[in-house]
């Protein structure tokens, strides 16, 4: 499995490679370090998103409010900037990173207590969400000009050649690694989505481990709440519509199993970065970006047969001849 | 049921009659919807000493396996730890006062590792309270040398075929620092080469003075390994005492309730010709080169451990798997079965043993599961008739003496054997030649188990051919005509009824030598 | 249970009466509920009495209701398709582009038509011949298609759409009683006869409760699954000729996030969306209420997408709701 899984990323890298060849053999540049780290920044929302997901797909749930959770916590962090300039971004993130959670538990206490399907619960809290951000601005943008400087400078300050941005989603991979394959609480999101049955008989509480997956995704996407504000310099009710199939895009397209407990970090963050070069090189060979949508369609498609082959369960093995080849 | 029994246990049996028991259940009552599994039962587990649980199927043991391990909470009742009662909330409960188990049921994960399998819930880690993937798999490897297991910890069970699969069950349950070890039926699926290492397992857990409860419905090993016994019927204790002091005819009788040799129907034997013929059939993984034939009237017996590739080949005859070779006559003519469906229409139809999953749709009401695979008779231009309908569920629901309360019950409200007897109905209904049962009286309680038996004699004196997969030699013996052995997927012997013994059926099934 | 009682004992049919089980149904809760707020709108505006303006309000939920009909039938045998708004926008553009090359009202209709099955066709192959979860296969068309429509339009729309076109989004068949309504009446009796009084309707719930003994009952799973999929296609199909012909263009952006509102629609009709049960009186039902709320609170002004908070409150109210009360009890009788 774990030699499986490492092909399939290989798989993905390789694409990636050939994908930047081929725009570079075409149009020259495209592969300059700078251009990558300007793709690579320009993902780095996708990326610490699709992780958030994966943990959530892991075991066996999916979360569609991450976009509307991620405009939400935007708006309202945008907003409290508008009136009080004064208060400082760290002080900001944490709010954006504590009302994400708070939403990310709410989906996370209907999916445990009440035993609800994930899908039709973060479909509703999808809309919510959305519907609330409208309450709050009452439909109004709130603009660069309204924004204190220090708020759009965080995610756009350039180190070593990489903005903030990038950096913070370097970091979150950077944590993710450790917190997915040594924690006991990473551990059990596999073992929910694998085996739920069974892990009842490991001691783990299948409900409670997904609402930790619920609070993780709600938390990353406050993050990127005020990431994508930030970075953008604008707030408004639709900001990021429809990014939520981007993200399940990108976990799918990065091996992680629909059917929970298969997926690695590196298959998300390659997901989301295959996509982000195909955004970024769409513009490049000339092609109209109106064609995105039905590529990330078509590619949600093809990854998810890709995964059902690779899946496919084998009638058990009983014969001795059998086991001895498979 | 003779078995031999000569072998002398390894340990000795001590004098424990003053040896304080490391746990005892009390009056543990646990109730689910309709059923009572447990109803108020009693067991003691002494330190370097093996009990072995013994009952029939559906006696209860499973629910106090479950009870022991946190899984289940009881109704009512006391686990008691070195006279301290405790209560179980969670499986972690149970393994931290040291109660270990291995399970029936492989609950493992089949996308994790060898080690991560092993050591999943109480992994060893690092002191900034990582997991340590290092040592886990330096301890998995230790573990799984000591039960003599030549596996890679770092390979995922998804690679690993049944037996190694339950090593690793043994090797997780010995993982944890346990003072009790719950074994239940740890051999059904092992080879016997297996078997003898896991007797020698037992006995060094014993001499580190573990307490052990072992459950096995075979009489050689209980007789074999165990220094006590108690026996389970209907959710009660029945008997308890010490394996010195009982026989095994006696053990059989306060299991089943009734002295034992008067449990089955007597019928005719009148046989008519062929009517199927299985000719070479063949799988990739499941089975291979199944040959023979069936008779208009038989009860044809098919016997095997758990895992010997019966269900499967059953299942592939019932047109759920395809075959990748092999042809079926069905009265002479060659017959292609693709799909239930095409089984249905050639007159082969199948009670799956796994009832809950394959065979009752437990939410829907009896007349609509009975009806099912006879819609098209009682409907005209693709509308149903529900007059028709009900008059053709009762009528086989009513002549196999369902117990319910009306017909648009559903099923999941009837016990396990009036959900049987739906089951079969709904086959009936079909008007087959050929019925398959597959573990027919699994999970359903003695009275309906004898209920099912006097039908199955009934239908095969009718002219109706039967196909019985069992794992219980006295329902192989008692029912069939014919027996048909099963090993690793292949068969590997056939007898008739008569000069047929457990022991043979046993050594052909678990591949013993005849010397053995 | 003892053998040696042989008296042979007649089952009855029924445990209870028929006005019992429809007095605890769903569906008398949710015509209730319908009641209610109809009341509720009716001295809330004095506009909402008005024949014309329920007429016109009508336009809220009938499409969409024609696309949950086939919804609810596939959501009972545990399948769903998202890509129902997606097909729309497709099938839409499919119309605009035959229109450009001079087609004319049956063949716009006939395209219309043919888009959404082949869509589902699409969806059903993915689904039942590869064996792939619809949850994701339909996420992925749902964009594809969309993003097809994007692509042939970009920012541009399709207009100019013949006069007699217009009949079937704005059409009345007699007085106030619009095309679309007749439509959805016809629709919503053959759905019902379907699904409740037919061997394929039983089959349906049949898989839905249990699709593994469906199969090992001779149902014959997949093929099922693959017509309801080219029926949520051919429905698709349907609400984007009404919704084309009711408009008068076609813009890539048409239907947008209506998947949402169908399922709803099902959910709140008493479908579990775990699959198994629901029936169309229910499904109707949920229509009427969804309709009036969105038509009441458009009487009073309130925005669309203030609307939308209710609708997936609604949503996940009405599927929370029963179980919290089960909890309820539940931890009453310990």
């Amino acid at each position: 499995m774990l030699k499986r899984l490492k092909s399939r990323e290989t798989i993905l890298l390789g694409a990636i490679i050939a994908l930047i060849a081929l725009v570079e053999t075409r149009f020259s540049g495209f592969a300059a370090p700078g251009n990558l780290a300007s793709i690579f920044n320009d993902t780095s929302i996708l990326m610490i998103l699709a992780l958030g997901q994966m943990t959530v797909i892991l075991t066996k749930c999916i979360d569609l409010s991450v976009a509307s959770n991620l405009a939400l916590t935007g708006m309202v962090v945008a907003t409290i900037n508008a009136a009080m300039p004064g208060m400082p971004v760290t002080v900001l993130i944490l709010i954006a990173i504590a009302l994400g959670m708070l939403m990310g538990a709410f989906n996370g206490v209907l999916v445990w207590l009440l035993d609800l399907p994930s899908i039709v619960v973060t479909l509703g809290t999808m809309t919510i969400y959305r519907g609330v951000i409208f309450l709050i601005s009452d439909g109004a943008w709130i603009n660069a000009h309204e924004m204190s400087d220090g708020f759009k400078a965080l995610p756009r300050h350039v180190i070593l050649g990489l903005p903030v941005l990038g950096w913070i989603a370097i970091l979150v991979i950077t944590l993710f690694v450790p917190l997915i394959m040594r924690t006991p609480m990473g551990r059990a999101f596999y073992a929910v989505g694998g085996n739920p049955h069974a892990a009842v008989y490991t001691g783990i509480n299948v409900g409670r481990t997904r609402f930790n997956s619920f609070v993780l995704s709600g938390g990353l996407a406050g993050l990127c709440g005020y990431l994508w504000v930030s970075r953008y310099a604008v707030a408004y009710t639709d900001v990021a519509g429809g990014f939520e199939l981007d993200v399940v895009a990108a976990c799918v397209i990065g091996g992680i199993s629909i059917a929970g407990g298969i997926g690695s970090v590196g298959g998300a963050v390659l997901g989301a970065l295959f996509l982000g070069v195909i955004k970024n090189a769409l513009p490049v060979a000339g092609i109209s970006p109106f064609w995105q949508l039905a590529i990330s369609g078509a590619a949600i498609i093809i990854a998810v047969a890709f995964n059902a082959q690779s899946e496919r369960t084998k009638g058990r093995v009983i014969l001795k001849s059998a086991e001895a080849t498979s | 049921m003779t078995l031999d029994n000569t072998k002398q246990p390894i340990a000795a049996r001590g004098d424990t009659a003053d040896l304080a028991p490391v746990l005892t259940l009390r009056g543990i009552t646990k109730t689910f919807p309709g059923v009572r599994a447990l109803g108020g039962v009693d067991l003691a587990l002494y330190s370097g000493q093996v009990t072995a649980l013994v009952g029939e199927n559906g006696a209860g043991k499973s629910t106090l396996v479950k009870v022991l391990t946190g899984i289940y909470r009881p109704d009512a009742g006391d686990i008691v730890i070195d006279d301290t009662p405790t209560q179980f909330q969670t499986a972690t409960d149970a393994s931290d006062a040291g109660v270990t188990a291995i399970h029936q049921e492989t609950v493992l994960f089949d996308d994790l590792t060898v080690a991560e399998n092993i050591f999943l819930g109480h992994a060893p880690r690092t002191r900034w309270g990582l997991i340590d993937w290092g040592t886990m798999r330096t301890q998995a490897t230790e573990i799984l040398t000591r039960i003599g297991a030549n596996l890679d910890p770092d390979a995922t069970l998804r690679e690993l075929g049944i037996a190694n699969k339950h090593l690793v069950a043994i090797a997780r349950a010995l993982s944890v620092q346990a003072r009790v070890v719950v074994m239940d039926e740890p051999t059904a699926a092992l080879s016997r080469a297996e078997i003898e290492e896991l007797y020698e397992l037992v006995d060094r857990l014993k001499s580190e003075g573990k307490a052990i409860l072992f459950i096995s419905h075979k009489f050689d090993e209980i007789f074999r390994i165990a220094d006590r016994y108690t026996v389970f019927r209907d959710g009660e204790m029945v008997g308890a005492g010490m394996i010195a002091d009982i026989t095994e005819n006696k053990l059989v009788e306060m299991m089943v309730g009734r002295p034992v040799g008067q449990v089955f129907p007597t019928r005719s034997t009148n046989i008519g010709d062929e009517i199927l013929r299985v000719v070479g059939y063949s799988h990739p993984t499941e089975f291979a080169d199944i040959n023979f034939g069936l008779r208009r009237g038989e009860i044809l017996g098919f016997y095997g451990l758990v895992g010997a590739g019966r269900s499967e080949f059953m299942q592939a005859l019932f047109g759920v798997t395809k075959p990748s070779k092999g042809a079926i006559k069905i009265d002479g003519k060659i017959a292609i079965i693709r799909s239930p469906n095409e089984a249905i229409e050639q007159g082969i139809v199948y009670v799956p043993e796994d009832r809950g999953k394959q065979g009752a749709i437990i939410d829907l009401p009896i007349f609509q599961n009975v009806t099912l695979p006879s819609l098209g008779r009682i409907s005209g231009n693709g509308f149903l008739k529900m007059a028709e309908e009900f008059s053709l569920a009762r009528k086989y629901t009513e002549r196999l003496d369902l117990r319910a309360a009306a017909l648009d019950q559903n099923v999941g409200n009837l016990s396990g054997g009036n959900q049987q007897k739906v089951v079969i109905a709904k086959w009936l209904a079909t008007l087959p030649k050929v019925i398959i049962l597959d573990e027919p009286t699994k999970g359903i309680d003695v009275g309906s188990k004898a209920a099912v038996h006097e039908f199955m004699a009934e239908l095969a004196n009718e002219g109706l051919s039967v196909i019985m997969v069992s794992s219980e030699i006295p329902e192989i013996l008692g029912m069939s005509d014919r027996v048909i052995v099963m090993r690793e997927g292949r068969i590997v012997d056939e007898c008739d009824r008569k000069g047929l013994t457990p022991e043979k059926l046993v050594r052909a099934a678990a591949g013993y030598e005849e010397s053995a | 249970m003892s053998i040696s009682d042989t008296a042979q004992r007649t089952i009855p049919n029924r445990l209870h009466s028929r006005g019992y089980r429809l007095i605890r149904s769903w569906e008398v809760l949710l015509l209730g509920v319908a009641i209610i707020i109809f009341f509720a709108n009716t001295q809330a505006s004095p506009y909402f009495l008005d024949p014309w303006n329920l007429s016109d309000a009508s336009f809220n939920f009938t499409e969409k209701a024609m696309i949950a009909f086939a919804m609810a039938l596939l959501i009972i045998t545990g399948e769903i398709d998202l890509s129902v708004a997606g097909i729309i926008a497709l099938s839409s553009t499919a119309m605009g582009y035959a229109l450009q090359l001079g087609a004319g009202t049956p063949m716009l209709v006939l395209i219309g038509l043919s888009v959404g099955v082949l869509c589902g066709a699409f969806n059903g192959v993915l689904i039942t011949k590869m064996g792939l979860p619809s949850i994701v296969v339909t996420i992925g068309t749902m964009s594809l298609f969309r993003g097809i429509a994007y692509i042939v339009l970009g920012d541009q729309a399709f207009n100019g759409y013949p006069s007699d076109f217009s009949v079937f989004g704005r059409g009345y068949a007699f007085g106030v009683i619009t095309w679309e309504i007749v439509i959805l009446i016809v629709l919503a009796i053959a759905f019902g006869v379907l699904l409740h009084l037919t061997n394929f309707g039983r089959k349906l719930y049949v898989i839905g409760n249990n699709p593994t003994a469906a199969l090992f009952s001779g149902v014959k799973v997949q093929r099922t699954k693959m017509i309801l999929f080219l029926l949520t296609g051919l429905m698709s199909g349907l609400a984007a000729v009404c919704l084309t012909s009711r408009l008068g263009s076609t813009r890539p952006s048409i239907a947008l996030g209506w998947e949402l509102e169908v399922v709803t629609m099902v959910v709140l009709g008493g479908i579990s969306i775990l699959g198994g049960s629901g029936t169309i009186v229910g499904v109707v039902i949920a229509a009427l209420v969804m309709g009036m709320v969105t038509f009441g609170l458009g009487l009073l002004n309130v925005p669309g997408i203030v609307m939308s908070i209710f609708i997936g409150g609604l949503l996940i109210g009405v599927i929370a709701l029963p179980r919290l009360i089960g909890l309820i009890a539940a931890q009453r009788k310990r």
